[in-house]
């Protein structure tokens, strides 16, 4: 039959073509690899990144590139669907042969790729907050830990200047990550003195859109005492939640909710007058004044305008993961440039104590053994324009603990990754 | 070559009425057979040479990347054929294929995680997901899942079970058509919400990762994915001379009669409930089969897999390639999967207008899809 | 008590005792104190400063809650229409561009809040007084300021301000020392319904040492609790409604296309998604040319919303669903892969991300029905919304000639052809008004949700369901579909939480169409082929 011949065929073809695709190319350039979800529901937060990227490399190059070579971008889309993030990845590590990664953004794609980097020694760099409970050789984490996050947000609801909360709902997306922090913010909250009968825990699921009950929920629960909400709900679920908590006159004065995965960009879809005194977590904010992040603006406006990128060119908007992709991509550069070689094993050792004056304010550094940012935290208030009004910071970096101290077994747990 | 064929002739006895003479004795035709022995052959030596025995640096050396994708296309093909077997041939359009699907492909990711053993983050017995769930102990559906027997027993009888149970009293209402596809559309749907909830303990919306053995053997090992391809594309192949036999068979003919003219088939004595259950079964056993031979491949399984979305795609590759041809479906498979494989990389904002205009103009153009095309050219030039 | 508790109240009294007396006039540094420095070193100027407040205080305290104030190192600044004025003098001064806004924490949002309440407490405006004795409800009590309430007590003559007022003073008057006063506050806050009541009530409970007083704090709470359910039982009806409505909206389009023409169409989501961005370009226009009507531009987005819909509709019908009929499994494919190209199209367009649809302010906030009970109004609106896109739909379909073209074509095509109705242009009108209600369905979404290129894809499956339950041919159908399955869905997701009421209600459906394959409300003398 004709047909299972062309089944044939169609696998000759692919041989042919990867014999095109391991073709050699010029030794001129170092490829980076952006693996971000350009369609699909995390397109909404991821495709900014992507771009971020792509204004670094522009940027460095500007400066004659790194060890004397230009970068060039290979940017994928793995459409928000997980399997398709191992298969890209493993594209990206195995085909392309870049030396670096920069990517992902929900603990499921983290989680799909992480085996195909560990086995083929990849070097991937995640910017944005997450659950911790995880240390790879492989990763370098430039977002937050629940320590450099969740727990000062907390601190600061139970002070007096944050409301003096004694109740709490912890509301999140039925995913690892809300799962794991609000176990960690459970254990901190027993820590002290918060009874059982004084947190309730929420999930929805993804995209869920009807918050109708569950802000009915709030209230009912809130008039048992003073009570704050903790919401780790993620994408574009924030909108309705939000809305519905707007309109249902639920004010921040009387039942303040902190969120860790609103910020500024989230914030765009949603009429922020009735949300004004509502909080959020995070190591960075568009609104904080100071030279390096004007800079950082300055130069995120001027490209969003030349590469007519869509919302941003009119209005640009930095966040907290924007600024941790760019801190990693020139910490990269830097370690890069210090071990003189794109080797992943020299580059990971070149990493440790990285500093770089970060557009927060601070200057961030790398830690020497574990992988993770030191941080600043900083709670800000939502204001009236979508912006957020810095309410309270820490007096000075935090080091990150990705294994929390509040779940059970990790006090054995060494603060680097496990020789393998 | 000639003793396996006669023997299932036997079994399954061919009507003469209609059908080719090159059909009546044996399974295919001698252009048929050619092809099935070629696929063997480039199957089971040619991509194991090309991947494992060529050294890397050679023009010749098939790459890991397209062993893993030839696999997972394979796995999808399998998809397609079930859906040939029950849309092309019966007429019934499901929407919630991939719910079979993925549950084979759970079933075998529960064997897998428990096959992680200690290795996982926290250094469990417990799967990391149970762990950072703050559970003590496996929940009761988990008790055989360090059973490799039992586990691969489930990826049969769980899809199996479940069509039977749906399809019966479905097919018993005389459900069908649009009706019949919107319900296992929320079928899908609702099995999809509840593997989404982490407390159902199937990982909630991060599935099954991070697998590490398969059967004590490294599953990252290229041997381990050669051995997975392989097998994988023997079942395709058993599977495709499994639906030519059914479709060739006086079974066979029944399923067309229901889907050609369901009243008149009830008139003329028969009774279509089994005919439709059977065979709706068969379907979802073999796409769990295929979940099943997916998921070590791919090495992640998520509720995503059970999304009507994805049912739809099934649907469409039985349709793009061509619907009661058999060979159709596959090469359909083939196709999309392999455009969709090109396209996120090359032009990642066209995928879905591609994707979308295939829909569009397979339905309206081309009824019987690529493989009715060149049969046609086929027939024309004789 | 607490320091701030002390501070707060203390304050209040102030103002009581000092109301009457000469007012001191606002200074220059006194400005500054109250806008510039921590919270807590403002908070402490603005108990400074409000005993002898002066008209000047109170229109800058007024105007930094409203957060109208900016200033420099040198000078603060009261903002009105644009044009900065001295909060001093009143002389209009020229802003500097470094100018500052202030920023209010939730804090000091709190103080200003009670602040200005006492002040308006002695108002001589009815509503004013109301108002500030709802806030004064709402804080903690202190029995300091039981004075001024005894004292605005003996003074007001509208009656629902001094009940409003006598709650305020039970609620003070139960911390008080004296056992009598405390037993008479307990009894008398049973009668109220609220639930800041109830906490104040649980906490008091905890602390007090008296038998017979915690007694009748259990027995008011009792009282409360029971008037509460009521609110939550009527809350759950009116969610459940709501979500009826919306169901309605959306799968209104789909049982007119679907009963008429057997097709079901895949790519309704997606007509709904393009109603909700013809809303969005409605909104940015009028926010760009017309800003002071903007409250009205949903007057301008809904026959937007609808017509764009049907254009879209009737151009679909046209060129590919026309070629289709009859093959209803086809026609499921194709206009699936016309969804995926309308997202693709608008993501292309608008991006990916979702775009803001700014509530008109007289849909935002919401109405208190009962003291635990507030109904959105946006929702309000949608429900109307529906009902009158409902009675708009029924009236074409029974009263217009349209209609009843549309009616005998689905009751038997072939006859009608035969007496010589146009079948293909009835075919083409009644999806574009199928279309167009999808349209509207996701005008009114874009109020009340996320508007982006998925739009549709959530609310698919939902609306499959409802036309599937409640059969075909019959607008009855839909309706009483969609109220049963939105009001089923709240009160399982009060008992179950949300996915697991999801998931019932699917199964529910699937075992329902089982028994009775033809849906709620059927087409009598159907052919035996469904």
């Amino acid at each position: 039959m004709q047909f299972s011949r062309r089944t044939f065929a169609m696998s000759l073809s692919a041989v042919a073509l990867a014999v095109t695709g391991l073709s050699a190319h010029a030794q001129a350039t170092i490829k980076v690899g952006v693996l971000h979800s350009l369609s699909g529901t995390m397109a909404i937060s991821e495709t900014v990144l992507k771009d971020t990227v792509l204004m670094a490399i522009d940027e460095i190059n500007a400066k004659g590139g790194v060890l004397g070579k230009k970068l060039e971008p290979v940017v994928v889309d793995p459409a928000s669907n997980w399997p398709l993030f191992a298969e890209k990845a493993k594209q990206l590590i195995g085909q392309d042969k870049v030396a670096v990664v920069f990517g992902c953004w929900t603990s499921v794609s983290r989680k799909s790729v992480l085996p195909v980097f560990e086995e083929l020694n990849g070097l991937l760099f995640y910017p944005v907050q997450y659950e911790g409970e995880e240390l790879s050789k492989n990763v370098f984490y430039t977002g937050a830990a629940p320590n450099q996050q969740a727990i000062p947000a907390v601190e600061y609801l139970m002070s007096k200047a944050g409301g003096g909360a004694k109740r709490w709902v912890l509301l999140g997306t039925d995913y690892v990550y809300p799962r794991t922090t609000n176990k960690i913010l459970r254990a901190f909250l027993k820590s002290k003195g918060v009874d059982d009968k004084d947190i309730e825990e929420k999930y929805t699921p993804f995209g869920h859109a009807d918050y109708q009950t569950i802000v009915a929920d709030v209230k009912k629960f809130a008039a048992g005492g003073k009570t704050a909400v903790i919401s780790t709900i993620n994408g574009d679920s924030n909108v309705p939640f939000y809305k519905e908590l707007g309109n249902a006159g639920l004010k921040a004065k009387d039942v303040p909710v902190v969120a860790f995965s609103v910020g500024e960009e989230e914030l765009r879809g949603v009429d922020t007058k009735p949300l004004v005194g509502h909080l959020a977590a995070w190591n960075y904010f568009m609104s904080i004044k100071n030279p390096s992040n004007d800079e950082f603006i300055k130069k995120w406006s001027a490209y969003a305008k030349a590469k007519n990128i869509a919302g941003h060119k009119d209005k640009p908007i930095t966040n907290d993961p924007m600024e941790a992709t760019y801190i990693g991509i020139h910490m990269w550069k830097q370690a890069v440039e210090k071990a003189k070689s794109t080797d992943t094993d020299k580059v990971i050792a070149a990493m440790a104590g990285q500093t770089f004056k970060a557009p927060s304010g601070i200057t961030s550094k790398m830690d020497e053994k574990n992988h993770h940012l030191h941080k600043s935290v900083f709670i800000g208030e939502v204001k009236a324009d979508g912006q957020f009004n810095v309410v309270w910071k820490t007096p000075g970096p935090v080091q990150a603990k990705p294994w929390s101290p509040f779940i059970a077994g990790n006090d054995k747990k060494k603060d680097e990754p496990e020789k393998k | 070559m000639k003793g396996p064929v006669t023997l299932i002739s036997g079994i399954v006895p061919t009507p003469a009425l209609g059908v080719p003479a090159e059909r009546r004795g044996l399974l295919l035709g001698v252009k048929g057979w050619a092809g099935v022995m070629s696929a063997f052959i480039t199957i089971a030596v040619l991509v194991p040479i090309l991947n494992l025995a060529v050294p890397p640096d050679s023009a010749f050396h098939l790459g890991d990347y397209y062993v893993a994708l030839g696999g997972k296309i394979m796995c999808y093909a399998i998809c397609a054929l079930a859906m040939d077997l029950i849309w092309g041939y019966t007429g019934i359009l499901s929407l919630g294929h991939g719910l079979f699907f993925a549950l084979g492909g759970y079933a075998m990711g529960m064997y897998l995680m428990r096959q992680i053993g200690r290795d996982g983050n926290y250094q469990s017995d417990l799967p990391d997901f149970m762990v950072f769930l703050d559970w003590k102990a496996l929940p009761w559906h988990w008790t055989f899942s360090d059973s490799f027997v039992i586990q691969m027993l489930f990826v049969v009888l769980v899809p199996g079970l479940l069509a039977f149970v749906f399809g019966f009293f479905a097919f018993r209402s005389r459900i069908k058509g649009v009706y019949f596809s919107i319900i296992t559309q929320a079928m899908t749907f609702a099995a999809m919400l509840l593997f989404f909830r982490n407390e159902t303990g199937f990982g909630g919306n991060n599935g099954f990762t991070d697998f590490k053995r398969i059967l004590g053997i490294p599953i990252a090992q290229p041997s381990t994915r050669m051995v997975l391809f392989v097998v994988t594309g023997l079942t395709l192949i058993g599977f495709f001379l499994l639906a030519r036999a059914i479709v060739n068979s006086k079974y066979g003919r029944v399923l067309q009669a229901i889907r050609d003219a369901e009243s008149r088939v009830m008139f003329s004595g028969y009774d279509p409930l089994a005919y439709k259950l059977s065979i709706w079964t068969l379907s979802a056993v073999m796409c769990g089969v295929a979940g099943a031979l997916y998921v070590p491949q791919v090495g992640i399984i998520n509720p995503g897999e059970m999304s009507p979305a994805a049912g739809i795609e099934i649907a469409i590759w039985a349709a793009v390639g061509g619907r009661a041809t058999l060979i159709g479906p596959i090469v359909g498979a083939f196709f999309v999967n392999g455009a969709k494989s090109w396209f996120t990389v090359a032009f990642p904002e066209f995928w879905l207008y591609f994707l979308g205009a295939l829909f569009i103009a397979v339905t309206l153009f081309l009824p019987h899809g690529i493989v009715g095309l060149f049969r046609k050219k086929t027939e024309e030039r004789a | 008590m607490s320091l701030r508790l002390l501070l707060r109240w203390s304050l209040v009294c102030l103002v009581a005792w000092l109301g009457s007396g000469a007012a001191h006039a606002l200074t220059a540094e006194q400005a500054r104190a109250l806008v510039a420095g921590e919270a807590e070193t403002r908070i402490a100027a603005l108990n400074a400063v409000l005993p002898n407040a002066d008209e000047k205080t109170v229109a800058l305290i007024q105007a930094i809650a409203d957060d109208a104030v900016k200033y420099t190192d040198d000078a603060v600044y009261v903002m009105k229409d644009g044009k900065g004025y001295d909060p001093v003098t009143g002389v209009q001064a020229k802003v500097p561009a470094n100018a500052e806004d202030v920023v209010n924490n939730n804090l000091l949002r709190s103080e200003l809040d009670t602040a200005l309440a006492a002040i308006k407490l002695f108002s001589s405006d009815d509503k004013v007084r109301a108002d500030a004795v709802k806030t004064l409800q709402g804080s903690d009590a202190d029995e300091a300021k039981l004075p001024l309430i005894e004292q605005a007590y003996a003074a007001e003559k509208v009656s629902h301000i001094k009940d409003a007022l006598s709650a305020v003073r039970s609620a003070l008057l139960l911390a008080s020392t004296d056992k009598a006063k405390r037993l008479e506050a307990a009894k008398a806050l049973g009668a109220s319904g609220s639930p800041a009541v109830k906490t104040l009530l649980i906490e008091r409970a905890k602390v007090e040492t008296e038998p017979d007083v915690r007694k009748q704090i259990e027995l008011a709470l009792q009282s409360i609790e029971g008037r509460l359910a009521w609110g939550e039982r009527l809350g759950v009806v009116f969610t459940g409604i709501s979500l009826g409505s919306i169901l309605l909206l959306v799968a209104l389009g789909l049982a007119i296309i679907y009963g008429l023409m057997g097709v079901i169409n895949m790519a309704h989501g997606e007509l709904m998604m393009i109603g909700a961005y013809a809303t969005y370009l409605v909104q940015n226009i009028f926010r760009a040319h017309f800003p002071g009507a903007f409250d009205w531009y949903m007057l301008a987005a809904v026959p937007a919303a609808f017509a764009v819909a049907a254009l879209v509709g009737a151009v679909l019908e046209r060129s590919v669903i026309r070629w289709l009929y009859g093959r209803p499994l086809e026609t499921l494919l194709a206009t699936w892969g016309i969804s995926l190209m309308l997202m693709q199209l608008v993501r292309s367009i608008f991006g990916a991300q979702n775009v803001q649809v700014e509530n008109p302010s007289w849909m935002s906030g919401g109405v208190d029905v009962m003291s635990n009970l507030t109904l959105p109004f946006n929702r309000i609106a949608i429900i109307a919304f529906a009902a009158l896109v409902l009675a708009g739909v029924a009236l074409l379909i029974a009263r217009t000639r349209l209609g009843l073209f549309v009616r005998g074509v689905t009751q038997n095509r072939r006859m009608a052809a035969c007496v010589g109705v146009n079948t293909s242009r009835v075919d083409m009108y009644a999806f574009a008004l199928g279309a167009g209600t999808a349209g509207l369905a996701g005008c009114a979404l874009s109020q009340v949700g996320n508007v982006g290129p998925d739009l549709g894809q959530s609310y698919i499956v939902d609306s499959f369901l409802v036309v599937v339950l409640g059969g075909v041919g019959q607008l009855a159908g839909t309706v009483v579909a969609a109220l049963g399955l939105g009001v089923l869905n709240k009160l399982l997701e009060g008992w179950a939480g949300a996915v697991l009421a999801k998931i019932m209600v699917l199964l529910f459906i699937v075992v329902f169409i089982q028994k009775r394959p033809q849906g709620l409300f059927a087409m009598k003398g159907r052919s035996a082929e469904a």
